[in-house]
């Protein structure tokens, strides 16, 4: 990830990239979500006068789906698989040690900046349930103590 | 010494790089040469990381591995010794159509795949008409596997007959589902089977565009696949002349953005755009007017990687598998509490009392299994006294549930059923586009009746009745529309559980 303060130029340059593509809104979005770990405030004039939206417009778009983001998230950020198959093997508590020990609940990051934790429905490893994701890392038969490792290993 | 190890994400989330680097070191350690070679899962996803050392007399697996096993793997008698991999079993019971290299080959080696009878689909339809493309196609009794199974050649032969200056194949690769993972399977383990069924969509229907929208969940699959596009193209098999056919055809990943609603086709459609994922009212069909106005296949991706088999070994071929109008195979994925629990391709018609003991070998917790829920978090929840039904859409269907995109959840006795139910409500609530009331709000009302029926008020009962008939009735896509299905399947099958007698339940 680059400095989390970019610069008009930044942004521009990062939606120009996309602009050859049909329908190039979600592609921008997660563009300036993957090089700075959110889509910032001022990104979402610059998307509107190139894709010639309202500023309403793109904002309803980046709200609308789970992924986009206002703020930076944690240094790491777990994410817990709470659907159906991982509940069936523990998922519920699983979640519920993960947020106790970290003293916050779903969405929430740690007063540290270090750790947040979302909630997510399905990671395709459903049959090595439950499942987790820190990072890029995915976790199969995931339980408390090895994601407490996991994140005591990481700075 | 050759090493296969899987790169598919579920023996990754198992260990499956801590046990390649272990093989680097033990091979470094006793000066061998080992060649180590990556693969997809053969969907024995228990016994990952299985790994498979290649011998004369085939390949041997040994699983679950961990860096700790990885020495013996150098000398005799190894206790995770499993034997030939092709004399499993799972393996020998299964008809292996739609995943046939799954697990075989190297996913990005495009030899590999046209060495194990890949683009020989591709290279058959290029000699044929569009109309025997299609014709082909609705030969196989194809249905849609994302869900709704809809005969495939009937929705291509309507994009095929629209005019239109483009027309476009999307792949519906959202796979939202809980306890699904086979177009994760096949997008890490098999990609170019994918992209060749595509292609063929593309040359019977006149397009020249394909998108695959692919959830954000699945980075591997995003990697494997955009890698696997690319080599396609290099090779002549995507761009302006498909194989030398003279069509062009060419396709790109597009990522999604964590909606489950964006499963729905013309919610994918809106977000595939770059507007908000609402569901739109149809018609018009996407078919007719899908992705930027224009006739559009939406598909999912088993019913797209199962063609290039389809067109491989003949129409009839695959319609010889199956039952009644269910023909060819399904992929079922066995997921949840379950012993065995992975990917088994087979025809329809096994019952799911089969495929939940015997393939399945019952819970992983050794309890008794109290229920399986088929088809997702919209499907509903069928009991052990069900246990004969016959896998296949009509016959589940008589049971008031689904098979959806064939994955089962197991639970076994501990599960909270009306914990369950408050669940499927809660999830809807989440996840709805809000285009419709019944959805956005029933939903949120559903939560609400079922805390208090857990609070032991059992008057709400009929008033989650209404309000599941409400949502049913009321709504404009399946998801406010189904999800009565788990809530209402619960509520019958195991009526104590929300404080009522059972006849009141009925
Ligand atoms: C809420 C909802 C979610 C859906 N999710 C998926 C999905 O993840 N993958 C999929 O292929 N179909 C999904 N569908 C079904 C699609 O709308 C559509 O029927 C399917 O993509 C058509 O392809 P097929 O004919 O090959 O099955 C979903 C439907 C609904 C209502
Ligand atoms: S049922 Fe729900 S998700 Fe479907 S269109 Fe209506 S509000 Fe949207
Ligand atoms: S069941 Fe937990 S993510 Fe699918
Ligand atoms: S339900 Fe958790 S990974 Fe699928």
């Amino acid at each position: 990830m680059r400095h989390s303060h970019p610069t008009s130029e930044d942004l521009q340059a990062l939606i120009d990239a996309q602009m050859p593509l049909e329908g190039p809104l979600l592609p921008i979005l997660h563009a300036i979500q993957e090089a700075y770990g959110h889509v910032p405030e001022a990104a979402l004039p610059l998307i509107a006068e190139t894709l010639n939206l309202t500023q309403a417009e793109v904002h309803g778009v980046m709200s609308f789906y789970h992924d986009f983001r206002k703020a930076p998230a944690g240094r790491h950020v777990v994410k817990i698989c709470r659907a159906e198959a991982c509940q069936s093997m523990g998922a519920g508590a699983l979640s519920d040690a993960v947020l106790e020990k970290l003293g916050i609940g779903w969405g929430g990051t740690t007063a540290d900046g270090r750790v947040t934790v979302e909630a997510v429905y399905c990671l395709g490893l459903c049959a090595c349930a439950p499942a987790a994701m820190i990072g890029d890392r995915l976790i199969g038969r995931a339980d408390a103590a090895r994601i407490d490792a996991e994140l005591e290993g990481a700075a | 010494m050759k090493i296969w190890v899987p790169m598919d994400s579920a023996a990754k989330a198992l260990g499956a790089e801590a046990v390649v680097a272990a093989i680097r070191a033990e091979a470094d350690k006793r000066g061998i040469e080992v060649e180590i070679a990556r693969n997809g899962s053969r969907g024995m996803i228990w016994l990952e990381p299985l790994v498979e050392v290649e011998t004369p007399e085939g390949r041997m697996a040994f699983g679950p591995m961990t860096p700790a096993d990885v020495s013996a793997l150098f000398e005799d008698g190894h206790e995770k010794a499993l034997g030939l991999t092709d004399e499993l079993d799972w393996m020998k019971r299964q008809t292996r159509l739609t995943f046939a290299r799954c697990g075989l080959t190297d996913p990005l080696s495009l030899e590999q795949y046209e060495a194990h009878g890949g683009l020989a689909g591709l290279r058959r339809a290029i000699g044929m008409t569009a109309e025997a493309i299609i014709d082909e196609v609705k030969l196989s009794g194809l249905r849609g596997r994302g869900g709704a199974g809809f005969p495939t050649g009937i929705k291509w032969d309507t994009v095929r007959m629209a005019h239109a200056d483009r027309k476009y194949i999307v792949c519906n690769a959202d796979e939202g589902d809980s306890g699904t993972f086979a177009d994760r399977m096949i997008m890490e383990g098999d990609p170019f089977c994918l992209i060749e069924g595509m292609a063929i969509a593309g040359l019977g229907c006149h397009a020249e565009k394909g998108f695959v929208y692919l959830r954000s969940e699945y980075p591997d699959a995003i990697a494997v696949l955009s890698r696997a596009i690319e080599i396609a193209r290099a090779a002549g098999v995507l761009g302006a002349d498909v194989l030398g056919s003279g069509h062009a055809f060419d396709m790109e990943v597009r990522v999604g953005a964590g909606a489950y609603v964006c499963g729905e086709e013309t919610s994918l459609l809106n977000s595939l755009e770059g507007k908000r994922g609402v569901v739109r009212a149809k018609p018009p069909l996407p078919a007719l007017e899908g992705a930027f106005g224009k006739p559009t296949v939406v598909n999912n991706v088993i019913s797209l990687a199962t063609v290039p088999v389809i067109f491989e070994k003949g129409a009839e071929h695959y319609a010889n598998f199956g039952l009644g109008r269910s023909k060819g195979t399904i992929p079922l994925q066995i997921a949840g509490n379950v012993r065995h629990g992975g990917l088994f391709e087979t025809a329809f018609g096994m019952s799911l009392g089969q495929i939940v003991e015997d393939l399945g070998g019952g819970t992983a917790s050794g309890r008794a299994v109290k229920a399986v829920q088929v088809g997702g978090p919209l499907g509903a929840y069928l009991s052990p006294d069900q246990f004969d039904t016959p896998f296949g859409y009509e016959e589940f269907d008589g049971q008031g549930a689904l098979i959806g995109h064939a994955g089962l959840v197991v639970f076994d006795d501990s599960a909270d059923m009306l914990g369950m139910a408050r669940f499927a409500m809660e999830f809807c609530a989440v996840e709805s586009c809000g285009k419709c009331t019944p959805c956005r709000i029933g939903a949120v009302r559903g939560v609400e009746t079922l805390d208090r029926i857990a609070a032991g008020d059992a008057e709400a009962i009929p008033l989650l009745i209404d309000l599941c008939e409400t949502m049913q009735d009321g709504s404009l896509c399946a998801l406010g529309g189904f999800t009565p299905y788990p809530v209402m399947s619960a509520l019958r099958l195991f009526p104590e559980e929300f404080g009522a007698v059972r006849e009141a339940a009925e």
